[in-house]
């Protein structure tokens, strides 16, 4: 069992301003004892990525509600990659149709929750997660 | 050289984020890496920007570090915010106001959660900001939580320290109170757009006219009351805090303020208060982690059904929390 605080960065990536759901996860994982670095509106895959590695962070989670994951999680998984950061999974939420599900998953997204779902169970999956992933490595 | 260590030097981004993480975890490996690391540290200008919650400090932080890159000053930032008492979760938002550092090498921006410390800091940020002067970032930002009144733990470790202020916080009467106001060493009047400032100025530029300082003679948060050892300096060498005016989002009077910080530092290395404030912070190191590392020594040799009892003793007002330490700690002697 990890006692050391999990730490999920929160982003919503593309260009709908509807950053409420961000905000309410951000809040309830906090709520569920998780540092939550919370980078707001309108962030680039190179940002998200940059933020992950300054953060050093356990789990990415984005928020789109905008149509425009098909497009925009490839992007931030490459971002990821690139800077190193295989091993970070990405957890995504907001409107996301079943039919893209199985895509977004072979693109190696771990969670994906919809409008409805509670947020206890957000935050026990991501827990679980961690979890899986065993202690952060002792070196790099 | 402990692995991680090195790779720190040699510029190792993800190394450097992952130690950060280690310390404030007290992970074991840490404690080994920072060792490694202490002998490069001292380069790095160290400033704490405090001040009361919605002041500006993130926002005045991310223009302070754009200025410093035009510059050609690299900047590392630790953005400290709070960590909830209850479910010891936190969100912290600093970043959200630094987007537009983003993409640049040269700067680096860590939330930190002050994981139950109430001085307006973390209790790992003195070695947080080590690691990152080893890392050799040549000014390194600690921007602490909204502060109150007395959330002053900042200046023990920062060279210069900044008081943020905004129009219409408070009268001249809370201007002359102790605390937050008296550890400026350089004072700013963000938000100088908004209705107010001209009163906010006034009140402050009173508050410094009225107090003479005195600063730094005796001080020690930590441990005993140090005398300085070097001579009080003479009144013209007396550094008066600048009293400056900010609109951070425009990055008006941000060039000033760099300028007053640059002088700050020139200050106390001319005057020999710098030399004195590093015996300062290396008395106030040595004894925070003494502290540390007796008490962890001295419950590992606490036998937990004496624990127990001494505590229920306590809670039944059988004995005084202190005469249960005297007697704790003499049987601990009595063994040695």
């Amino acid at each position: 069992m990890r006692t050391s605080p999990i730490r999920v960065l929160i982003a919503k990536p593309g260009l709908d301003g509807h950053d409420r759901g961000a905000k309410v996860i951000a809040r309830a994982l906090r709520d569920a004892g998780i540092e939550v670095i919370y980078t707001g509106l309108r962030q680039t895959p190179a940002m998200i990525a940059e933020a992950s590695l300054q953060e050093d962070v356990d789990v990415v989670g984005l928020s789109i509600l905008s149509g425009a994951h098909m497009t925009i999680v490839p992007n931030v998984r490459q971002a990821l990659d690139d800077n190193n950061l295989q091993d970070v999974p990405i957890v995504i939420g907001g409107i996301i149709p079943e039919d893209d599900q199985p895509d977004l998953n072979a693109l190696g997204v771990r969670g994906i929750f919809g409008p409805g779902t509670h947020t206890d169970d957000i935050a026990a999956f991501i827990r679980d997660l961690v979890e899986d992933r065993g202690a952060r490595s002792d070196t790099l | 050289m402990t692995a991680l260590a090195e790779a720190v030097l040699a510029g190792n981004r993800r190394a450097l984020s992952r130690l950060l993480t280690h310390i404030e975890n007290e992970n074991p490996i840490a404690a080994e890496a920072v060792a490694a690391l202490f002998p490069h540290t001292g380069q790095a200008h160290r400033i704490g920007i405090t001040g009361a919650p919605g002041t500006g400090k993130s926002t005045l932080v991310a223009a302070l570090a754009a200025g410093y890159r035009q510059r050609g000053q690299t900047v590392a930032v630790l953005a400290v915010d709070p960590t909830s008492p209850f479910t010891g979760g936190a969100v912290l938002g600093d970043r959200i106001r630094m987007g537009a550092l983003a993409g640049d090498k040269g700067v680096f921006v860590r939330s930190v959660a002050t994981r139950g410390n109430l001085g307006g800091i973390t209790r790992s940020t003195r070695q947080l900001m080590h690691v990152l002067d080893a890392a050799g970032y040549d000014r390194v930002i600690v921007e602490t939580v909204g502060a109150g009144q007395s959330e002053v733990e900042v200046v023990d470790m920062a060279h210069t320290t900044v008081v943020v202020e905004a129009p219409g916080l408070g009268d001249s009467v809370q201007a002359i109170k102790a605390g937050i106001l008296e550890i400026a060493d350089v004072l700013v009047i963000n938000k100088a757009d908004l209705p107010g400032a001209v009163q906010t100025r006034r009140a402050l530029q009173q508050m410094l006219e009225l107090g003479h300082p005195t600063k730094t003679m005796t001080s020690g948060h930590h441990g005993p009351l140090m005398q300085s050892q070097t001579p009080a300096p003479t009144d013209t060498e007396l550094w008066l805090p600048p009293l400056l005016e900010t609109v951070s989002p425009q990055s008006q009077g941000i060039d000033e303020l760099i300028d007053a910080l640059d002088r700050h530092r020139e200050y106390l290395q001319t005057s020999g208060l710098g030399q004195q404030h590093q015996q300062q912070v290396a008395a106030d190191d040595f004894f925070d982690v003494l502290k540390e590392t007796l008490f962890a020594e001295f419950l590992s040799h606490l036998p937990s059904d004496t624990l127990a009892q001494t505590l229920t003793d306590i809670q039944a007002r059988k004995i005084s929390p202190k005469e249960a330490v005297d007697h704790v700690l003499h049987e601990y002697q009595a063994q040695q």
